[in-house]
């Protein structure tokens, strides 16, 4: 069953994925990235991390997809009839060929590693959400404020770089 | 039960997609969701390795990953309209005014 839903999240994410790269019209492929953003939800679920289900679903699809949706609707942008770049085929081919090379590698690593302590009995005892927050407020409680200030100068330099910039006035001027 | 390499296997086909659309779309904002769609990719490998290699540390560099994607897409979509301002289209291949 897990192997079902496994085998619709991921093909409908590359799907969507996809899509998002090559449809013409901004407005679809901002369509075709929320689907894409669902779907990478889902795999979330799949993997006991509900907590990142639910930022993924409300910070991703509710507030970054609705700024760029925002900002295609408030340009009214034009679709271009030349919408890839001009030399396309010489990435496309390279880009085929070493994403076969990359898969067959990674198809066959074993991938094993040393093992920490959050097992998911352990997680599921208190639930994810309760997991994530003792770890996120002890042990990294430095990166924390360090997003929080990274943040903050982000939605000054927003504010700084969309204002209307002021007509100067004659009277300087002379 | 899902190998772990599966889970990396369609990260990495959402990567190179994403790098993909960085490298051949002309238009700006598809290129900044074609930088989403790369994120997302990375996600989808942290997370994938936090529940196999059973630790949390994964779960938390997504969140962060989450966060720092805002701040990329408020950053971006700013420039974006900046540039439009300014009567230049948002082709990227005619925003050359800082290329010498």
């Amino acid at each position: 069953m897990v192997l079902v839903f496994f085998a619709y999240f991921a093909l409908a994410s590359i799907a969507a994925g996809v899509l998002t790269v090559a449809l013409k019209h901004p407005v679809h492929c901002g369509l075709a990235l929320l689907a894409l953003l669902v779907h990478v939800s889902g795999l979330f679920i799949l993997l006991n991390a509900e907590f990142l289900w639910a930022v993924q679903v409300i910070v991703y699809a509710g507030a970054i997809l609705v700024l760029y949706l925002f900002v295609l609707m408030l340009l009214n942008l034009k679709t271009d009839d030349r919408y890839f770049h001009s030399s396309y085929l010489y990435f496309l081919v390279p880009a085929a060929f070493g994403s076969l090379c990359v898969l067959a590698l990674l198809i066959r690593s074993p991938f094993g590693g040393a093992k920490g302590d959050a097992t998911t009995v352990a997680i599921l005892q208190d639930g994810d959400t309760h997991a994530v927050g003792i770890k996120m407020f002890s042990e990294y409680l430095l990166q924390f404020e360090i997003v929080g200030v990274f943040l903050l100068g982000a939605v000054i330099g927003a504010i700084v770089l969309a204002k209307t910039p002021k007509p100067v006035s004659r009277e300087r001027k002379a | 039960m899902v190998p772990l390499s599966a889970y990396v296997a369609v990260s990495a086909v959402l990567f190179i997609t994403g790098l993909l659309g960085v490298l051949i779309r002309r238009n700006f904002i598809i290129v900044l969701m074609s930088v989403e769609v790369m994120l997302n990719a990375a996600n989808i490998n942290l997370v994938a390795f936090s529940h196999y290699l059973e630790s949390m540390a994964g779960q938390l560099v997504a969140l962060f990953i989450i966060a720092i994607a805002a701040g990329e897409a408020a950053i971006g979509l700013a420039i974006i309209i900046v540039v439009f301002r300014g009567r230049i289209s948002t082709n990227v291949d005619e925003m050359n005014l800082l290329k010498w």
